[in-house]
């Protein structure tokens, strides 16, 4: 494989019937193979002048009248392309739902409370090591209509630039240890082998003493320096 | 290394990445507009829906668009278009993206295109695909991207030109499955 291609072994099928949206919404013809152009070897760029003062801290941006309730955590993890190399400078952009298990999105009709303390969306920009670091509440489970008494694990949704348009990836985060993952045909839609990769990992190194516990969550994207004719 | 799998980005993306466009309280890094009134080129509009394999309209779809400007570069330095735009087809009553961009030049010898990338609820790795121009007939014809794919598909790759009293208008559905199945590339 080269590189600079997306992994099918790694990444999930478009179609997966025990996730039923993937039924009428997988694309049914085979993908036609492409070489890089240009147009796939560059990308948006989003620096530090992308991200507000507050946009790293979920606990803090978004306050009204109080703290949002629920188990602080420190999110922090490196951005690396497959060789190891870090991403520096490159947007990391997250969603979650509250500590209850509810999103603040309009349509999600969870019977669990909002927290009009917290919003549940933040971004970062990685540091010159290709870290990036949130402070944010851990988020709960929540119950979704997919099969009988379907409940998604706790994660974090993240969405990645990386250095061009076929980097661009945007994934999940899961906790160690979680019950549901066995259950969640999102996360076992992801080949087996590779499956534990969107689980962090408990970090005690991340916590901050009396105040926050810490996961880390590392990711890959592809090839770094894609040139417009090395698949040629 | 391996790669990170890929997960879908699910329903409730708005409100963490594109904010602005559903009136959440947060900015935004990129909307559904990526041209100002001194961006060189054709001002143009891209319209379309997103379609599942029974014909309806998705409304919890996220497209992203990258494009050369009018020149035929990315990333320029001397200018603020930035050539990136993201639109959730939630917002619209017909489930429509909208994107008010600039026709781009030509690029390395290819027709002018926009590289399309496709997420939603029910797609756990995004779609690749690329935008062409109705009236870019000889250019498309010896594009080499396009001539990769089998005749009978490279209309699901064109959108149409219409002239319409706000502007030009580019007609482009997306969809997803079945006879008329946009062409998705393995990038
Ligand atoms: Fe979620």
């Amino acid at each position: 494989m080269n590189h600079n291609q997306r992994d099918w072994e790694v990444h999930p099928p478009y179609l997966y019937p025990d996730y039923k949206s993937t039924v009428f919404r997988a694309p049914s013809k085979p993908l036609i193979p492409m070489k890089h152009t240009l147009s796939e070897s560059t990308g948006p760029v989003y620096g530090q002048e992308s991200v507000g003062k507050y946009d790293n801290d979920l606990t803090k941006n978004g306050i009204r009248n109080g703290e949002p309730l629920g188990e602080r955590i420190v999110v922090s993890g490196r951005i690396l392309d497959i060789d190891g190399r870090p991403i520096k400078n490159t947007l990391v952009e997250i969603w979650q739902a509250n500590a209850a298990g509810r999103y603040i999105h309009k349509v999600d009709q969870h019977n669990a409370p909002l927290d009009p303390n917290f919003f549940g969306g933040g971004r970062c920009v990685t540091d010159e090591n290709g870290r990036y670091t949130f402070m944010t509440i851990k988020p709960g489970a929540y119950p979704w209509g997919n099969h009988p008494n379907a409940w998604r694990p706790n994660h974090i949704h993240f969405s990645l630039f990386g250095s061009n348009i076929t980097n661009r990836l945007v994934t999940q985060m899961y906790f160690p240890g979680d019950p549901l993952l066995q259950y969640d045909p999102i996360y076992q839609g992801v080949p087996e082998k590779a499956r534990h990769l969107l689980v962090s990992q408990f970090d005690l190194s991340l916590t901050q003493p009396d105040f926050a516990l810490g996961y880390n969550f590392d990711i890959v994207l592809r090839g770094h320096n894609a040139t417009p004719f090395e698949n040629q | 290394m391996t790669q990170t799998p890929s997960q879908t980005v699910g329903p409730y993306f708005a409100y963490g990445l594109s904010p602005q466009q559903y009136l959440y309280n947060h900015t935004s890094i990129a909307s559904g507009n990526l041209r100002t009134s001194n961006t060189q080129g054709e001002p143009i509009t891209i319209k379309g829906r997103v379609l599942d394999g029974q014909g309806n309209a998705i409304p919890d779809a996220m497209i992203e668009i990258w494009q050369a400007d009018a020149k035929g570069q990315y990333n320029p330095t001397d200018s603020d278009f930035k050539g990136f735009g993201r639109f959730g087809t939630g917002t619209d009553p017909e489930a429509q993206f909208i994107f008010q961009t600039i026709k781009p030049a030509s690029v390395d010898g290819q027709a002018p295109h926009i590289t399309v990338v496709v997420f939603m609820r029910g797609l756990l790795t995004h779609a690749y695909t690329r935008l062409y121009f109705s009236d870019e007939t000889a250019e498309n014809q010896k594009d080499i991207v396009l001539s990769t794919v089998p005749e009978e598909r490279k209309n699901t790759l064109i959108a149409q030109r219409q002239e319409t009293p706000e502007g030009i208008v580019y007609q482009w559905d997306i969809v997803m499955q079945g006879e008329q199945e946009t062409v998705f590339f393995d990038v």
